[in-house]
């Protein structure tokens, strides 16, 4: 009896070897996803660190790479130009974006106009970045006659980071709950202060993790910078003119034939991941305090 | 009870005054012109882009420039094919190697592991995302690819008997390093969607293949990868959206040469890595060209990512009929974007 009964229970050899594999395949397959990361971060840290320095952050790269460390300089204009010009894109962005986002949800719902609208937001999410570099190229360059400037690099990068905040702010300000709008409008207040006072305070914490994580990502990207905001040396506060970025210093480091230039790239990519780091970290750290994402 | 007794008196009680309404008119009015705003500037860049490159497509037509094999900036004859060839190769090998990878991790994380490991685990995959395309491109150059060259070299000599894949000597940057770092940058967004549309699965599926006496494995075959095959789908497409478009990674490591590269390990070009790479300098058809590439380029995501939001949005209301799923295609639209 008890043996029929253990029976039932007992995988034949062949279907519990396919599961053991099968299984530890996808282990394998996990464990082989998180390789690349502990190499990137190992290698990062290793190089990085070796080429910071209080004057590597103090220093504008000099554009002497054929003589010994000391000359090649640092890279505050980098990092600077990179603070400047995400910054101004943020502001650009985060507003419009927000703003889509409201009319997403409140006036335009299922219309087929707001449809059209998000289905050319997410046409926007799949766009090469470096296509963004072409438009603003076309039009801020070809159009107006003149070259290249900081603020044309913060316009590409917001046309980035505007699919990301709508989408992001969108899925938010869904979760909202009618019954607080509906409340407020019973209360007899009109839609636009429902909307200042109720919905986007509610919705504030979880918007902020999306759109810290649009920042971070429009902070790593080279592509749209290339031909907008140009590459220099020396460190700026005028969006007029060029404008040094992290991301274009250390793409034109890697090119570098010179060992001490190459450090000077992974030292830039050190700072750079680490401030992508922070700002992913404050988005986690927001997103959990929020009560609705 | 009566209206009469109502506090307002003689004008209807509950119409504000036209001054009162000017606020919520202005709001309406002006996020409407701004979500216009928004899809205007979209076509319109397209259509500049189109300006742009037709003197490009004029010289050398539209399918002559796509599908001609010769890129020649000396001698003023572009032919986009060798671009189109090395865009299309790094991004199929991206997803040769990095789907499989990252439906692994998703089954791992939301059907295998420990509920301990589950949070560090998803928190280090998406870590993969926020890493900069230059920071692979910079990893990619001076570790990968030297460090893989003697394997590569080993792999084209034992394969040297398939035409494109063996023979030759490996270089330093060449298609397949491109396409493995491209891997490695799909990966998250593959994994995320994959992991959203596993998580749809009803338990009661799950249970049902347990309760029928299915190990784990057969649970996994036969009740979620059935149910969660167009999502997955649809999330390697938009992961071969990302490897088409990507720059700079690739154009560190493909090696700039705008020929159709001999074999897999060799030197080539993508579409993307031209216009990085070309673009500072370039000049009247030049540009053009450069344009017509980008031009191409987009057009060539476009298709992609529609077919892919398609099969993603269909997956999600066609495999989950009920209550979670409904909150399915935002949520994986706001995972895309990151």
């Amino acid at each position: 009896m008890s043996d029929d009964r253990f029976a039932q229970f007992t995988l034949s050899p062949g279907r519990r070897r396919r599961d053991r594999i099968a299984r530890s395949a996808i282990l394998a397959g996990t464990v082989i996803a998180l390789i690349p990361l502990l190499l990137i971060v190992y290698y990062l840290l290793q190089k990085g660190l070796g080429s910071w320095s209080p004057s590597f952050f103090t220093t504008d790269p000099t554009g002497n790479t054929f003589f010994k460390h000391s000359s090649i300089g640092g890279i505050q204009s980098a990092i600077l130009g990179t603070i400047e010009i995400v910054a101004l894109a943020s502001a650009i962005s985060i507003p419009a974006g927000i703003g889509v986002a409201v009319w997403l949800v409140e006036y335009g719902r299922n219309s087929w106009f707001a449809n059209a609208v998000r289905f050319f937001v997410d046409v926007l999410t799949g766009v090469p970045s470096i296509i963004f570099g072409l438009f603003i190229y076309i039009v801020l360059i070809v159009g107006t006659g003149s070259t290249y400037a900081g603020y044309k690099g913060s316009f590409a990068l917001s046309l980035l980071m505007l699919p990301v905040v709508i989408r992001s702010a969108e899925v938010i300000l869904l979760l909202v709950p009618g019954a607080l709008r509906e409340s407020a409008l019973a209360l007899g207040a009109p839609r636009w202060r429902v909307i200042f006072s109720i919905v986007l305070p509610t919705a504030l914490p979880g918007m902020v993790t999306g759109v810290l994580l649009a920042i971070a990502r429009a902070a790593g990207e080279t592509a749209p910078l290339l031909f907008t905001a140009g590459a220099t040396f020396k460190t700026s506060t005028n969006l007029g003119g060029f404008m040094n970025s992290l991301p274009v210093q250390i793409y034109n480091d890697v090119t570098s034939p010179t060992t001490s230039v190459v450090n000077r790239a992974w030292g830039a990519a050190l700072t750079l991941v680490t401030m992508i780091l922070v700002l992913n970290l404050i988005a986690r750290l927001v997103a959990k305090r929020s009560r609705l994402a | 009870m009566e209206a009469a007794s109502l506090p307002g008196g003689e004008r209807s009680t509950l119409e504000r005054s036209p001054l009162a309404r000017l606020p919520d008119r202005a709001l309406k009015y002006g996020l409407t012109l701004l979500a216009a705003l928004i899809l205007a500037l979209i076509v319109y860049f397209f259509i500049r882009l189109v300006g742009e490159a037709r003197p490009a497509f004029a010289k050398f037509g539209v399918f002559g420039f796509t599908f001609d094999k010769d890129w020649n900036v000396s001698a003023e004859t572009f032919g986009a094919l060798p671009l189109l060839i090395g865009t299309l190769i790094t991004s199929a090998l991206a997803l040769l190697v990095g789907v499989p990878v990252a439906v692994a991790t998703a089954i791992y994380i939301t059907e295998l592991c420990p509920g301990r490991v589950r949070a560090p685990v998803t928190a280090l995959i998406e870590l993969l995302a926020a890493v900069p395309s230059v920071v692979y491109g910079l990893w990619g150059i001076f570790f990968l690819a030297p460090k893989l060259q003697p394997a590569e070299q080993w792999l084209a000599n034992r394969l040297s008997f398939i035409p494109f894949i063996g023979g030759g000597a490996v270089t330093i940057p060449n298609y397949f390093v491109a396409g493995l770092i491209l891997a490695i940058m799909i990966l998250p967004i593959v994994s995320a969607i994959s992991r959203e549309v596993m998580s749809t699965v009803p338990a009661d599926h799950k249970e049902a293949a347990l309760g029928l006496g299915a190990t784990r494995w057969e649970m996994i075959r036969m009740a979620v990868l059935p149910y969660c095959r167009g999502g997955i789908i649809g999330g390697a497409m938009l992961g071969l959206g990302r490897a088409l478009g990507e720059t700079i990674a690739v154009a560190i490591l493909i090696g700039d040469a705008p020929q159709l590269g001999k074999h897999l390990f060799g030197q080539g070009y993508s579409l993307a890595a031209v216009i990085a790479n070309e673009f500072g300098e370039a000049q009247g058809l030049h540009r053009s060209a450069l344009f017509a590439a980008g031009l191409v380029l987009f057009v060539l995501t476009l298709i992609v990512n529609a077919i892919a939001r398609v099969v993603v949005v269909r997956a999600a209301r066609t495999g989950a009929p009920n209550s979670p799923a409904q909150s399915a295609p935002p949520a994986i639209a706001g995972a895309a974007g990151v």
